[in-house]
């Protein structure tokens, strides 16, 4: 296929053009090429800075690369904060957080799907509306709504305003829309309740939605900040970015070597599961463009 | 939508399946029609089975989005601070002196540059980064994968990570623009490079995205209309103007209320790099409504602004939404 990029190519003739391919295809190739490593060298630079003694981060011609494979900035950032505390919350409240959502999602687009109720159409459009709804109008309310509750400093606190599932039940509602007709139809003459029904068949057909909306929701949760850093001060209450922060708070900006391994503690695990799990994750997050 | 759906819940076992479509939902079967009593309970009990199924959701989108959304606009005739019990009613105070505020030109014209350079600036270099994306070359699902992962990444990390490549001492970005003899200004310090900082920083992790979503869209525009705009004699750079630009308008109009939404809302970024500063240089109306009501004491008034801005995304939405109705095609 013919690259379009390259306004040096105006309008010449078709056969003209293609002689000019392999000139074409060098030069989209160099442009790509520079594009991939403004998009990856900050962050090879993050690894390696976290293994860099603070002499090393200072040295004037640049030093690419640490000179021992080491964890001493590690062991730093272990000093200066829980990160066992940290690493727990984390994944308590994105396992909780994204599960819990997931739940709510299928339940409710198996509803609006599968069951009949007045002004069904309407409940719908509540649903995506909350879509439009910006973070900032709602914090002030609802962390009013939280403290009075008690709340601050809680995981419930973290988890339950973020927790209704509009994206999810908009996708799932999408999927469910494709299911055949004829399985329910069976697995109600095989007297199957709504609750198995939705459990037994929707949702063995539906695993890749389900996935795809489990990995955005990991994600999402994982590197949830403004809420959880408004509702918790207190160090073993909080996330992994939550203690990145804080870490910048104690130390100042002085020693990026410390931050930067704090840093990779952060976005490592979301970028490991990212590679390995790479179609899914992509398939998920680019999905409202597709079916919307 | 003409999907069949399964109406009948109740596994009685003497009554055949019904089948109808969404659209008749309430028309009951010629069998149940013979019993209205029996029709009328099992509309019921498949009322409250919704309840039970989708009540939890729409319960905490309720509580948690629509009663603030309310609550919000009464706030903000409130004289409060967050933490207090008392408030003192002040009527539409908070929204003149919005309006009137000198900071509010700054806020609104920081967030104005903001929002229009990063999402002008995602689509532009989304689409070449798409373009470039969706030729036949090798290592092209590498360089997707590479162009992507910052969009999964922590802001607050992004934010850290690109301190230390801006730092003005021992930064790899200083260090690469002596190296061709440039001065690195001091990106942290002075008023305009420390939002010129956030938008390089903001475009790195959401490049990928946008590109993704035009890559897909690219990919659904066949081969044989270009073809056909190539034997008409159309070059390369006319082809993507009348050919391939309008086709992806409907991806454009997403990406642009997406875009639009995420770049509006963003915090973690500005928290972790700038906290607004210097001199309120980067504040925009997401991080002066945090800085007026968990910082400053006046949360009235950060509703008044919360308020306003949520007026004028909603506009904004509704307008391209209509726009879209009308001159694009699905």
């Amino acid at each position: 296929m013919a690259a379009i990029t390259q306004p040096d190519h105006l309008n010449l003739p078709v056969r003209q053009q293609r002689q000019r391919f392999t000139l074409l295809d060098a030069s989209s190739y160099l442009t790509l090429i520079i594009a991939v490593l403004v998009m990856a060298v900050p962050l090879v630079w993050m690894f390696a800075a976290s293994m860099k003694q603070p002499s090393e981060l200072t040295t004037v011609p640049l030093q690419w690369l640490p000179q021992t494979i080491n964890a001493d900035n590690y062991a730093t950032v272990g000093d200066r904060l829980p990160l066992g505390r940290l690493f727990a919350n984390s994944l308590l409240l994105t396992a909780l957080g994204a599960g819990l959502k997931i739940l709510l999602g299928l339940t409710c687009a198996y509803a609006l799907v599968f069951l009949p109720f007045p002004f069904k159409k309407t409940v719908f459009a509540i649903v995506l509306f909350t879509l439009l709804v910006p973070q900032q109008i709602t914090i002030i309310p609802n962390y009013t709504l939280v403290a009075s509750l008690g709340w601050l400093n809680t995981y419930q606190g973290i988890l339950i305003p973020g927790l209704a599932s509009a994206f999810g039940t908009f996708l799932f509602r999408q999927h469910f829309l494709t299911v055949p007709v004829s399985i329910l139809e069976a697995a109600q003459l095989d007297g199957a309740g709504h609750w198995r029904r939705l459990w037994r068949f929707v949702v063995p057909m539906s695993w890749p939605t389900i996935s795809a909306v489990a990995l955005v929701s990991i994600v999402a949760e994982w590197n949830e900040y403004l809420w959880p850093f408004l509702v918790i001060d207190n160090a073993d209450m909080m996330t992994l970015p939550l203690g990145l922060t804080l870490l910048q708070d104690i130390d100042g900006m002085n020693n990026w070597g410390v931050l930067m391994a704090a840093t990779v503690l952060v976005t490592l695990p979301v970028l490991v599961m990212f590679l390995i799990l790479q179609r899914r994750l992509v398939d998920g997050l680019t999905a409202g463009a597709v079916t919307g | 939508m003409a999907t069949p759906v399964l109406v009948d819940s109740t596994p009685a076992p003497a009554t055949p399946v019904t089948l109808t479509d969404t659209n008749r939902t309430t028309r009951p079967p010629s069998e149940v029609r013979r019993s209205p009593g029996t029709f009328r309970w099992r509309l019921w009990r498949q009322y409250l089975a919704f309840l039970l199924l989708a009540g939890p959701n729409l319960a905490l989108l309720l509580i948690f989005t629509y009663k603030p959304l309310i609550e919000s606009f009464y706030y903000s005739t409130l004289q409060w601070n967050i933490g207090s019990p008392t408030a003192r009613f002040v009527g539409f105070d908070n929204y003149i002196q919005f309006f009137t505020s000198s900071k509010t030109a700054q806020v609104a014209g920081n967030t104005l540059v903001f929002t229009l350079a990063t999402v002008g600036g995602a689509l532009v270099l989304g689409l070449g980064l798409a373009l470039l994306l969706n030729q036949r070359i090798r290592g092209r699902s590498i360089a997707r994968t590479v162009a992507f992962a910052p969009y999964v990444l922590s802001g607050i990390a992004v934010g850290m990570l690109w301190l230390y490549i801006f730092d003005p001492r021992y930064g790899l970005l200083g260090t690469l623009l002596s190296a061709v003899g440039i001065t690195s200004p001091d990106w942290y310090n002075s008023s305009p490079w420390a939002m010129v900082m956030l938008i390089i920083v903001y475009l790195w992790k959401h490049l990928g995205y946008v590109a993704l979503i035009y890559l897909a869209g690219l990919q659904g525009i066949s081969q044989e209309v270009r073809d056909a705009a190539a034997l008409d004699g159309a070059g390369r750079w006319r082809t993507l103007r009348s050919i391939v630009l309008p086709l992806l308008g409907p991806t454009t109009f997403f990406l642009l209320i997406t875009t639009l939404l995420a770049s509006l809302q963003s915090f973690d970024l500005i928290h972790a790099m700038t906290q607004g500063g210097p001199l309120g240089s980067t504040t925009t109306l997401m991080y002066q409504i945090y800085q007026e009501s968990f910082v400053n004491g006046r949360a009235g008034y950060a509703s008044a602004v919360a308020t306003v801005l949520f007026i004028v995304l909603l506009v904004i939405t509704l307008i391209q939404l209509k726009f879209v109705e009308k001159k694009v095609h699905y």
